[in-house]
């Protein structure tokens, strides 16, 4: 999933400093999952940001709404008949939803209310650690399905580097070294000849380097 | 808050979670420039009346010492 944070109450505080009314948009896709924008969540910012405005002895009239999903048109339509009444919508969606929506409205104003910050799962509850770099050649058939473009914090794909101790990265004791993991387990397997295969260097054109992508399925277009 | 004591909720695990949870709106309320102590979490159990008492007693003087809420519009900055 993508994995988001909220941002830091004070940033989201400084965007809506000059709204009296405003709509938070929750998303019931990923950012429900890695619970920072569904319903529950833009509960909590909603009661917050009354509090903090009651505080200062204005109020800022909050109304609350989650769609399925904020990345697809035909839910972006549910909120036709709602954008237009507010100085702001503040999306708790991830960086695609005040997007998609901007594009839909522009008459509108958007805010994000979180940090979109990768691709990954939940090691355990409360705890999400990055798995894909989305670079648009998955590889990880190569290294017993361990990404070591996500993984190693260089990228590297032809072995450890020399920061590699104890199975740790050298920027951190709290990171593993991806390779380290790679090695073991192919040593484990009596595979460690594979890593010796040379493989032609990666096609980065399919990554970010090749520019904002767009991925087209033809039997899907109407 | 008040949750059973540590190690002894029929719910397991239930009050280690109001736990966090307490703590998370003391990390709300200190952004929002409030006192967080107005909120507070203890743990007793059924049996403790008397403790129930104390406690009671112990916020409702907390409270007063630290004056009306400044969310209340009649209260506020």
């Amino acid at each position: 999933m993508i994995v988001a944070n909220r941002k830091p109450l004070a940033e989201i505080r400084e965007m809506v400093e000059n709204c009296d009314k405003i709509l938070i948009l929750g998303c019931k896709g990923c950012v429900t999952v890695c619970n920072v924008g569904g319903a529950r969540e833009v509960s909590i910012l909603a009661s917050i940001l009354r509090i903090a405005r009651k505080k200062e002895g204005r109020l800022l009239h909050v109304d609350e709404m989650t769609i399925e999903r904020q990345c697809d048109p035909e839910y972006i339509e549910q909120v036709k008949d709602r954008v237009g009444q507010y100085d702001a919508v503040v999306s708790m969606a991830c960086g695609v939803g005040p997007q998609f929506l901007s594009e839909a409205y522009p008459a509108q104003r958007f805010f994000p209310a979180v940090n979109t910050t990768f691709f990954g799962g939940a090691i355990q509850h409360g705890v999400w650690a990055e798995r894909c770099a989305g670079c648009g050649t998955c590889i990880i058939h190569y290294f017993d399905g361990m990404c070591p473009i996500a993984r190693c914090s260089k990228s590297l794909l032809h072995g450890p580097c020399g920061g590699s101790a104890n199975g740790k990265c050298e920027i951190s004791k709290e990171v593993d070294c991806i390779w380290d993991k790679i090695v073991r387990k192919k040593m484990e397997e009596g595979h460690l000849k594979d890593l010796l295969d040379p493989k032609p260097p990666k096609d980065w054109r399919t990554a970010r380097d090749g520019g904002p992508r767009k991925s087209v399925r033809e039997e899907l277009v109407q | 808050m008040a949750g059973c004591l540590e190690g002894e909720c029929h719910f397991l695990t239930g009050n280690f979670k109001a736990k966090k949870r307490v703590q998370y709106v003391k990390k709300v309320l200190e952004e929002l420039g409030i006192e967080p102590e107005r909120v507070e979490m203890f743990n007793l159990s059924a049996g403790e009346g008397p403790r129930f008492a104390e406690i009671a007693t112990e916020m409702t003087e907390r409270i007063r010492e630290l004056g009306p809420s400044p969310v209340k519009p009649q209260n506020a900055a």
